[in-house]
Parts: structure tokens; sequence; C-alpha cells
């Protein structure tokens, strides 16, 4: 029989970090992640997991504690939000370069300054090249599942995941989850071995300075260079892209529930506007879909669940008989525009299409966004569309820009 | 402790081929150290002159397995392997942090300070070189006053050394221990100690640098040995927060001659431009501070 509590998405992602049973946890509270770093230090103090938990005073030292543990052939879990993910950012690097699997939960929260405890997506989004694959939860079903899948993922391809999802949009918001069954999980998810281990076993020295250029090791073999390494790892993201699918689709035959893999897609057959966009804000698209449709204009959504690697051709594929794309994102980058618009442009660039894309930044610092105001924007892109004058320079949505009076 | 060659691991640890600078306190220390703790240990280093000594990949001199680091995690890192092996069951494991004071006082004390307050299970090694030396010898806040260094290239360094063993005694360490590679044995015989006791403990190593203090490659032994003479360096232990002091150190305390600074620091090109004044407030400063340790050695 199922399992269906009501949880908010912290404690969903905290029951997906028990279900994927790390030996080694390390946090630093932040708001809104500190209530699953808080569920996590209860489980492993009252017995129900076993794993080493480090409360560490930083988040800088949290991700090296993962990256450390994870060397001598630990599990590891971590999480974090806003300026602690920033303050990881060295870490995430080597992390990365280090092609170590950790898995992080990042609760999305805007960056100061000026302070802001609320959503937006500026955290992750500005870790983009930092080499760690990124997924947008929509709810906090979604949360507990893909933690699992990332876990699968991480450990076959060794590159470390985030799983982001949206403060308080769904840490804090309570929706029924169906929990997994653990020895499912098990079948699921098999158990982690690391590509070299730290051990007096077989002594060496890991991640020593390298010249640019490839050198012969004491028994004449040219070894990598730097990067040769980092070449890897990018021949691992290419292989991401399916691995992704694979996973997603293993899980949706043994579990029931498909979370589309890298894309989503919300009444898309025949959508003439299509919004596109990551987490939560894609979600509140559909609902700003179905008003349009009720209106007549044939909108649809591209959800975007896998930022990195980006799932440029199933982006072009699900873009084939759009007349035009919103993209909505919390989140830009200053001086040019949001950054996934940028990469749904260029992945179109690889194709024949040439539809205008509206660059739409939205919600930032949590300010609200009603899936109305999505409908509204969209209508009025819709008009403009029809009038044959569509208008694609950056839309900050709901934000006081002085611009109407100037008009 | 007995005071003996003979009883010294005869196995080494550093292999030829070190890229170290010749003349380089470290390595001697390093060598001595290692054999200390023989098999079953893992390091974990952060980018500095260590990290230079282990070599370009893919080839190391070093046969104990080591995890580089970042610059300001190197304590953290161990918390990781502690954490890890903790994970895997596997509890005979000696882990060993070891960082120059470049990214000991300054960039990686707070990962320091919060594993000792954890009293994460590691030693935690300081080498001090008084500045950052591998990048090319600028000023850290280990530096002596007085000292010339390439950020400190016309004034000299203004401010005192920080006193960092006193900063890791107020976490209550069950062990510190003060070392210098002129006193091998001394050295040795701490980290065999160090090795037995669990939880966080520090050692520190005061490790003459030829390049960044500038005195001839021959004479790195002389001024580790000046350095204890003087009292600018105090060979000490304490353990369980009982404080005592050790070899050269011992023997001064109990017979007092120590030799005027002056003797230390006109031996080193970086103090060349030393006033007056700097050498008076430096004499006024170690002699404070021994007298400070006598007391503590008394009661």
């Amino acid at each position: 029989m199922a399992d269906v509590r009501i949880l908010t998405g912290n404690e969903a992602a905290a029951m997906g970090v028990k279900l994927c049973r790390p030996g080694v946890v390390a946090a630093y509270p932040i708001t809104p992640q500190s209530q699953l770093a808080e569920i996590l230090s209860r489980y492993v103090e009252g017995g129900e997991m076993r794993a080493e938990y480090v409360r560490v005073e930083g988040e800088h030292s949290a991700l090296t504690v993962c990256i450390s543990a994870s060397t001598v052939g630990a599990r590891t879990f971590t999480a974090t939000s806003s300026n602690g993910l920033l303050y990881m950012h060295e870490q995430l690097h080597w992390a990365a370069g280090s092609r170590l699997p950790v898995v992080m939960c990042v609760v999305n929260r805007g960056v100061g300054a000026p302070w802001s405890i609320f959503n937006d997506q500026q955290d992750s989004l500005a870790q983009r090249d930092t080499g760690w694959i990124q997924f947008y939860c929509r709810n906090n079903q979604e949360i507990i599942d893909t933690l699992i899948q990332a876990y699968r993922i991480a450990e076959s391809l060794y590159i470390p995941v985030m799983v982001c999802y949206d403060g308080f949009v769904l840490s804090h918001t309570m929706m029924p989850v169906d929990i997994p069954d653990g020895d499912m999980v098990r079948g699921f998810l098999p158990p982690y071995k690391a590509h070299t281990i730290l051990s007096p076993e077989a002594p060496r020295t890991i991640n020593s300075v390298l010249f640019p250029w490839r050198r012969p090791d004491p028994e004449g073999v040219l070894r990598d260079g730097y990067m040769e390494m980092r070449y890897k790892l990018e021949a691992a993201m290419k292989k991401a892209l399916p691995a992704i699918q694979e996973a997603n689709d293993d899980f949706a035959r043994i579990f029931g529930r498909d979370h589309g893999g890298l894309i989503w897609t919300y009444r898309s057959e025949g959508a003439e506007l299509l919004f596109s966009g990551i987490g939560s804000i894609a979600n509140e698209a559909t609902v700003a879909a179905d008003l349009l449709r009720d209106e007549g204009i044939p909108a649809g959504v591209l959800g975007v669940r896998v930022y990195r690697p980006f799932p440029r051709q199933r982006v072009i594929e699900a873009t084939q008989g759009a007349r035009a794309v919103m993209v909505l994102q919390k989140g830009t980058s200053y001086g040019y525009e949001g950054c996934l618009t940028s990469d749904f442009k260029a992945s179109l660039y690889e194709s024949t299409l040439r539809v205008p894309v509206v660059d739409v930044v939205a919600g930032l610092g949590g300010r609200d966004v009603k899936a109305r105001e999505i409908a509204d924007a969209g209508k009025r892109a819709w008009k403009e569309l029809e009038e044959g004058k569509l208008k694609t320079h950056s839309l900050w949505l709901n934000c006081y820009t002085g611009e109407d009076d100037a008009e | 402790m007995q005071n003996n060659i003979f009883k010294i691991n005869e196995t080494e640890y550093i292999l030829p081929g070190s890229r170290a600078c010749q003349g380089c306190g470290l390595t001697l220390a390093y060598r001595y150290m290692l054999k200390a703790l023989r098999e079953n240990t893992v390091l974990t280093i952060p980018a500095s002159c260590l990290c230079v000594l282990h070599g370009l990949y893919p080839i190391t001199p070093v046969t104990v397995p080591c995890l580089n680091t970042t610059f300001a995690s190197t304590a953290a890192s161990a918390s990781g392997i502690a954490a890890g092996l903790a994970a895997m069951n596997k509890s005979d494991i000696t882990v060993v942090a070891m960082a120059g004071d470049g990214s000991t006082y300054d960039m990686g004390i707070q990962a320091l300070s919060g594993a000792a307050e954890r009293n994460t299970d590691f030693i935690y090694v300081c080498y001090d070189n008084e500045g950052y030396m591998n990048t090319g010898t600028q000023r850290s806040s280990a530096t002596p006053m007085g000292a010339l260094t390439s950020t400190t290239p016309i004034l000299t360094k203004e401010h005192t050394k920080k006193d960092f063993v006193r900063i890791m005694e107020a976490h209550e360490l069950p062990y510190l221990a003060t070392t210098s590679p002129s006193y091998p044995i001394d050295l040795y015989d701490k980290f065999v100690k160090a090795k037995r006791i669990k939880g966080t403990r520090y050692m520190h190593i005061y490790s003459p640098c030829p390049p960044g203090w500038l005195f001839n490659t021959k004479d790195t032994i002389r001024i580790g040995q000046l350095a204890v003479e003087t009292g600018i360096v105090v060979l000490f232990e304490i353990e369980d927060g009982k404080f005592r002091f050790t070899g050269r150190s011992k023997t001064l305390a109990e017979r007092g001659k120590r030799q005027p600074v002056v003797n230390y620091v006109s031996r080193q090109g970086r103090f060349r431009r030393m006033s007056i004044e700097q050498l008076n407030r430096l004499q006024a400063w170690v002699d404070s501070r021994w007298a400070d340790y006598l007391d503590r050695a008394e009661s």
C-alpha cells in the first residue's frame, strides 16, 4: 500500500536523503534550508539514519567535508541556499573537478545585497558553469523522487548533482507526497563505488599540480594533462543527457511516476505560444496556459527539468510549431538577459527554427508571480505577435521600472 | 624520552626527487614527522610549499596517500576524511592535515577552529615558515615584526607575529606541541606521542626558509637552533592543559642562558632594515613570553 504523507518540500527532501542512506552528511543552517538540516540531525541522533553528521562552521567546510568523505568512499549529502551556495563556490568547482558524486539540495533563495530571505533562482543559476548537474523540481513529490535519481546518476557518471527547489514556495509548503519503498530504492540505487580511493592500501597523491601538457609516469605511459581531465568532465556531461533520461524512465517503470527526464511539457500539442521556465515558476505557467487556452489562445509549457547539461535537442523538438516563446526565470545575467533565455536561444540557433524568444525576469527576491500575471503577459505578447510587432527585450514582470511613465 | 637517533624508524616515506627548495626546513621536518607517524596514515594538504614538494602529476616522491584541497579548507578536508572513514568503519587510520602558516593563521583559521571545537580525530600540522613562501615570500600574519617580505618590501612588517599556539590552546585540545627540524628527535618523539592520542592534536613546526628569510642554504639547521637558543621559538608540549618545556628549551629554562635575539636576527637578510627600536621591541616580546612560559612550567 502506498505511503502517502503531507509534507513540506524540506521534509520530502529529508525523507529522500534518508532513503538513499548517505554515510556522511555535512550541513550549515541557512533559511530556507534550515529545516532540512534540522530534520536530518534528528534522524541521525534518533538512530533512524546511520550517518556521520558533521555540524560544520560554514558552507565552504560543508562541501569540503562531502568532497573528502566521498574520496574515502562514503556517499555524501549537503544542502544550502543563497549566500551559503555562493560561499561554496570554490568547492563546487573542486567537487566537479575531482569527479565526486556529491548530491546537494539547493533550496533556492535570492542573494544579497540587499538581503532577501525569499525565493528566486539566482543562487543556483549563477553556479551554472561549475560542472554540476542541475535539476529543478516542480513540486514536493518531484523533490523526493529526484533525489533518489540524483544519487544514481551522480555515482554512475562521477558528476556532482544539485537538486534545486524553490524556497518557501516548495520548501515550506505542504503537499501530499508518496514515499517510495526503502527496499525498492535499494534496488534502484546500487552502492557507491569511488573511482579513486584515498587509502593507505594504495597510496597516491590525489589532485596534485598538473602542468599544461601531458606527462609520462615512471613507466613511460603518457598521463592526462589538466585539459584532458577537464575534457573528460565535459564528455561525462554529454553522457549525462541519456543517463538522466534512462534513470527517469527506470524510475517511472519501478515507482510509477514519470517526471519527464530532461524536460516536461504541458498542453504543448498545437501550442503556438510556449512558456518555458524552471522550477515552480514553470509549474505556475501551466495554470497560465489553461487560462489562455480558455480564451482561445493556443498556449503550452515547456518545463526545463535539467538545466545542466542543457537538453538542447529536446528543447528544439519541443519548440517545433511554436510561434513565440516566453522564457520565465527567477534570475538574470546582469547586462544581458536571463541565462535560461540565452541558452534557449542558442539551442534554437542549432535548428532551422526562427522563433522570437521573449526574456521574462520574474519573482526576484520572492516577488509574487501569479498565474494570472503570467497569463496577462502572455496575452500581451500574443496580441503583439498577431499585430506583427512582438517586443523581445527583457520584461521585468511585476516590477516598477519607471518606463511606463516615460511612455 | 630516550634521546637517541637509533630509535628512529628507518623507513623513508619521501623518496629522492622532491621539488622542495635546497635547504628547505619543511622537507626535513616532514621526513621525521612521516617516520614517526608510520604506515596507515592519510594526509590532506592545501596549495602550499608542501604541495610543490609533492611534485607534479603523475609523479610524487611521497609514499603516504595524500589528498589535495583548497587553501581555506585543510581542516575541513580532514573532518571529511575522518567522517568518511568512520562511515566506512575504518578506525585505525591516522588522519593528518598539514598546511603552512598562510593557510593556517590566515585563510584556514575558520575551518581549523571549527574542526578543533568539534574535537575531530586528526592531527593538524602547521609548518610555519613565516610567510607566503610558495607564492613568492609575501607577508602573512605569521611574519615577524621587522621582516622584509615581497609585500612589505620597504618599511618591513609593522605588526607582531600572531601567537597562534595560544589561539589553538583556547580550544582545550588534548595535545599541542611546538617543534623544529633542527631538533629532529624532539620532533619525532612528539609525533609518536601525538599519534597515540585521540581527538584534535595541534603540532607546530617552525620551519626555516632560505629563499624567504635570506640566509645561506647550508645554515638551515643553525638558524633553527638560534631561534630556540634566543627564545624566538620555544620547544614545549601541552598535554591536557599541562605545559612542559622539552629538549633544548627545557635546558635553557633550567639553566637560563638564552642568547640575545640579535644573534638570530643578524643572520638573516630579511631583517636587514629592522630598526633598533623594532629589535628592542622584539627582545622585549621574547622576554615577556619566556617569563610567561617559565611561570606556567613552575605552576
